[in-house]
């Protein structure tokens, strides 16, 4: 369980850290994936967009194990994640080596998922101590830091439900924080929150993004966002990435006729 | 364990005639508790409250405490105010009047389900009472309650047995009587258990379909 | 009505009673637990199974499987129960199966997302659960568990059938030594009554207590029923798990 606890941040050195290899998804005769390949590297801040039902929030949980790959690997930092590799061959991987692997993963959800049980405290201190085995104390004194970081540091005794919806994805972000992952998922945090919430949450995350070297996977209809703390820019339509590059360039001059459609319509 | 097929033979026949009377009581028993638990939920809904207070503190009442004691208050002590019945009847009436408290929540729950507009509407054409109620509540009502009110009936088949200890020669009582006389005790009780899981499990998967269908 | 009766039969009955009921809630509840979790396994073998147990002891007549531990146990398999023993095995048995219904209904109606976090935090199987949804699932269990209490309070008067000394079976003794059948009935119906009164009121302390601790307002039942709550269990599950995908889509 001591793996985690050294705090050294992970290497930025441009490694690969996650990489989609033929990787197809279908629910029932749909293919939301396609043979789809594409990688980011460490440290990277990598922006998805696309229509909605193009795969976007499908290669989120398939990072998460919420679901599994029809065909085709993924790896995280080396490992692969849904599969084991024995003596040279592939097999499909057991519940303890996914955990392992994806404890470099963290996830900010759309609808914020706090546990309604527990105070703002404890659901960002429950994890560390009972998955990473980190001391009570130890947990309580990051996740009063990470609070304050998200600007919260008041509601430490709140139940999830005596906040608001800005409120609660801060703290979901802080609890994902508090688990020090190498990789943070961003499932369009701010579409379930009313207008006058969303720039409290994307000022915390863009303060994230500017002053960590965390890699980040978004997906977001916030385009604005997307263009200032992105490194990279995927465009996808149809499970298939039809168009990438840097913020500027997709937002400013892109290639694709579907990408200028997309465009011209959320922006 | 030593099985006797040949005592489960010879029981069989016995088996079969309890088995007659044990759905005699639950028909029966049914019938009463879906009336009677109707007649209590249209009380629930009777504008004053000298009839809605007493009815709901009764139905109250019997609906916690045990059915078996009710029974034997049946038995007992109604025969003391020259009040006679057969033990099946007593039996009948019992089963009834204790399931009429459960069916009367069912009918509420039904009858609530029913939006207001449809009072509001019969109140506007100008319909009586008791026409509203045959004609626009009750139809609407009882057809989402069906499947909770089979639950129910199950339910009176699997605690009709309890009449075996008036002395109404269920089911269980043939075991019982084979049991004193023979003692065979193996064969009969196990088969009228068999018995009463063969007749239960289809009904209530019956029950679970019906309520798919009509979308609960 | 003599001082006799009260000491000598119908207390000692009470107290029987109250421990039959103790003893069966408990097994029941451990029943409940276990097989309503393990229906929701990954692998198939357990659900089949632990759903053959749940459809036998639901479609078994608790009376009849009674008189079974008691007549055919012993004879089948050279073990005698003590009556009072094959009474709690018997209750615990039937409504332990009645119990896994709600546990299952309780932690299938936790919301999905809360499961999908508690992966995100890589919290092992049993810790999900543990943590997680059991936490949230238990308060919606008290209400429906609750209606089953008073069942198992009802359905311990079976006991009496093989002799042991309950209440209805102090009622019979004391039937027939004075032959006066309305008073000692009626005594114990308004016995079992408030037996049934006060189970409600501490179910309802429990409920409150526990929706306290997951920062929820208790529900005020607002029809005001004396005692007990309106809907059979099973109607009861369905219905709270409304108000959880109503409500709590957190």
């Amino acid at each position: 369980m001591a793996t985690e606890t050294d705090h050294t941040n992970p290497a930025v050195d441009g490694s690969e850290l996650i990489r989609f290899d033929q990787v197809t998804k279908r629910f029932g005769s749909n293919t939301v994936l396609d043979n789809l390949d594409f990688s980011v590297s460490s440290g990277k801040h990598v922006t998805l967009i696309g229509p909605s039902g193009s795969g976007k929030t499908t290669i989120l949980r398939l990072l998460m194990t919420l679901l599994k790959p029809d065909e085709g690997t993924i790896k995280v930092d080396g490992d692969y994640l849904t599969h084991e590799d024995k003596g040279g061959k592939l097999v499909p991987a057991g519940e303890k080596h996914t955990r392992e692997v994806r404890k470099k993963i963290g996830m900010v959800f759309q609808q914020f998922n706090l546990f309604p049980n527990m105070r703002v405290l404890r659901n960002i201190t429950e994890a560390p101590v009972h998955v990473l085995g980190l001391s009570k104390d130890e947990a309580e004194t990051r996740a009063r830091e990470l609070l304050d970081l998200v600007g919260l540091g008041d509601k430490c005794d709140a139940y999830p439900t005596q906040l608001s919806g800005g409120q609660q994805q801060r703290v979901a972000i802080a609890r994902a924080l508090a688990m020090r992952p190498q990789v943070m998922l961003l499932d369009e945090v701010t579409s379930a929150l009313d207008p006058e919430l969303v720039a409290g949450v994307l000022d915390v995350l863009r303060d994230i993004a500017h002053t960590t070297d965390i890699t980040m996977l978004c997906v977001t209809h916030e385009m604005n966002f997307a263009r200032d703390i992105s490194d990279d820019v995927l465009m996808f339509d149809a499970g298939r990435v039809i168009e990438s590059g840097p913020p500027e360039k997709i937002f400013t001059e892109p290639e694709h006729e579907r990408t200028r459609e997309f465009l011209s319509a959320v922006l | 364990m030593s099985w006797n097929w040949d005592v489960a033979k010879d029981f069989l026949p016995e088996l079969g005639n309890g088995l007659l009377i044990t759905l005699e009581a639950t028909a029966l028993g049914s019938v009463l508790a879906f009336a009677l638990g109707l007649v209590w939920a249209m009380a629930f809904r009777s504008p004053t409250r000298f009839v809605r207070w007493p009815v709901a503190a009764v139905v109250e009442f019997i609906r916690n405490t045990p059915l078996l004691v009710q029974l034997f208050f049946f038995y007992y002590v109604l025969p003391t105010w020259d009040i006679k019945f057969s033990a099946l009847t007593t039996g009948v009436i019992a089963l009834g009047l204790h399931y009429s408290t459960y069916t009367a929540e069912v009918y509420r729950a039904g009858i609530d389900g029913v939006p207001k507009g449809q009072w509001e509407a019969a109140t506007a054409l100008s319909l009586s009472r008791g026409r509203t109620w045959t004609a626009v509540i009750l139809p609407q009502a009882i057809r989402r309650v069906v499947p909770a009110l089979g639950n129910y009936v199950i339910a009176m088949l699997k605690d009709s047995p309890m009449l075996a200890l008036i002395g109404v020669v269920d089911m269980l009582q043939k075991a019982r009587a084979e049991g004193a006389s023979s003692f065979q005790y193996i064969e009969p009780y196990t088969m009228v258990g068999i018995a009463f899981i063969l007749i239960a499990y289809p009904a209530s998967l019956l029950m679970r379909a019906l309520e798919r269908r009509l979308g609960h | 009505m003599t001082a006799g009766l009260w000491e000598n039969w119908l207390l000692p009955g009470v107290w029987i009673t109250i421990q039959l009921t103790l003893y069966s809630a408990v097994f029941a509840a451990v029943v409940a637990f276990g097989i309503g979790m393990a229906r929701t396994s990954r692998l198939w073998i357990v659900r089949f199974l632990t759903g053959f147990y749940v459809e036998v002891f639901r479609g078994t007549s608790a009376l009849v499987l009674m008189f079974w531990l008691f007549f055919v146990m012993p004879l089948a398999f050279q073990y005698q129960l003590v009556p009072m023993w094959a009474a709690v095995l018997a209750l615990g048995l039937t409504y332990g199966a009645y119990g896994s219904e709600i546990v299952r209904g309780a932690i299938a109606a936790v919301a999905p997302a809360q499961r999908e976090a508690a992966i995100a935090l890589s919290f092992t199987p049993a810790q999900r659960m543990r943590r997680v949804i059991l936490p949230q699932a238990i308060p919606e269990m008290i209400p429906p568990f609750n209606n089953l209490l008073i069942e198992l309070l009802k359905a311990t008067a079976l006991v009496s059938a093989v002799s042991v000394a309950d209440i209805t079976f102090a009622a019979q003794l004391s039937r027939l030594a004075t032959g006066d059948s309305l008073e000692i009935y009626a005594i114990i119906l308004v016995l079992y009554f408030v037996l049934a009164f006060v189970l409600t009121r501490l179910m309802r302390l429990l409920e409150r207590r526990a929706k306290a601790g997951i920062g929820q307002a208790p529900v005020k039942s607002g029809k005001g029923p004396l005692v007990t709550r309106k809907l059979s269990s099973r109607q009861e599950t369905e219905q709270s798990s409304n108000i959880i995908t109503a409500g709590g889509a957190q």
